[in-house]
């Protein structure tokens, strides 16, 4: 199973833009395993994959998922504070280029302001996706599309966007 | 926009998808052997390359692609004459001067593109 980092999609737009919500709990494993200062922090690197699975998906979207949608480059990513058990994060990805090759992605990361419904942004990742098939390096892959497995069809369903994986 | 300006924009396109200092993207650094590009990094550059200077960049105009996939034009991991003279011909913007009578081994081929070459390919694209 992969191990997913978005728990929802809570908005998208055809082609251009996707937002997806990550609540973060003490019951994730990985939090117990990094405390800083006494605090248990989610991991930046693990906040990138969830950008990287929210960008990703827009991405797949374009082709209807037959394409195979590999990150394959951080271009920039930065953070501005830390992110803890109860708090809510929106990963917010929008495609900059896009092209038979691959696609580049901008993208920000908000948490919840606690107690509210306001956002504060802490974040920004920019990425490049390659698809695999069509890379300059002419390297041939499985002919199975491996990366959308059904957790993610699990996740287009939940957002009412199964129709987008037929 | 004259060719310094045009390599002064090539300059920050290459430090912001490669992470290189402006100083070391000299006119005839390779991007491959002097830069450290690698093959995924091409796709960076050129949709940087699109956003800076507002064109499109069809799949293989700037970069050498599949040349394996023709028997003609690859033959013992070597370009042949005749895969020499297509890319001669479509790309004009790469100088393969060192590679006419030289090692044509296809591996060496990514080499041949330099800071100049990508000069030449968006003189070339803003004037057409």
């Amino acid at each position: 199973m992969r191990w997913l980092w978005i728990d929802c999609i809570v908005e998208y737009e055809a082609e251009k833009r996707l937002v997806a919500i990550k609540n973060v709990s003490l019951a994730e494993d990985v939090l117990h395993d990094h405390i800083i200062d006494g605090k248990p922090i989610l991991p930046f690197s693990l906040m990138i994959e969830g950008m990287a699975q929210t960008a990703g998906i827009l991405v797949g979207t374009t082709s209807r998922f037959k394409e195979k949608v590999i990150l394959a480059k951080i271009s920039k990513a930065s953070l501005d504070c830390d992110v803890t058990a109860g708090d809510t994060v929106r990963y917010d990805a929008t495609i900059d280029r896009l092209d038979e090759a691959g696609a580049s992605t901008m993208g920000t990361i908000d948490r919840r302001v606690a107690g509210g419904d306001a956002w504060e942004r802490i974040g920004r990742v920019e990425l490049l996706f390659s698809h695999i098939d069509n890379n300059m390096a002419g390297t041939e892959f499985p002919k199975d599309n491996f990366v959308f497995s059904d957790n993610f069809k699990m996740i287009l369903e939940t957002a009412g966007l199964a129709d987008l994986a037929e | 926009m004259n060719r310094d300006d045009i390599f002064e924009k090539i300059q920050e396109v290459l430090d912001d998808a490669l992470g290189v200092d402006e100083d070391e993207v000299t006119p005839n650094a390779s991007l491959t052997a002097d830069l450290g590009a690698e093959s995924i990094d091409f796709l960076d550059i050129i949709f940087r390359l699109e956003k800076t200077f507002d064109f499109k960049i069809s799949q293989g105009e700037l970069f050498p692609e599949n040349l394996t996939e023709n028997l003609d034009w690859v033959s013992d991991g070597s370009l042949t004459d005749a895969g020499l003279a297509m890319l001669k011909e479509r790309m004009t913007h790469v100088d393969f001067t060192a590679i006419e009578d030289g090692d044509r081994n296809i591996s060496k081929i990514g080499d041949l593109i330099t800071v100049n070459s990508l000069v030449n390919f968006v003189e070339i694209k803003l004037a057409g």
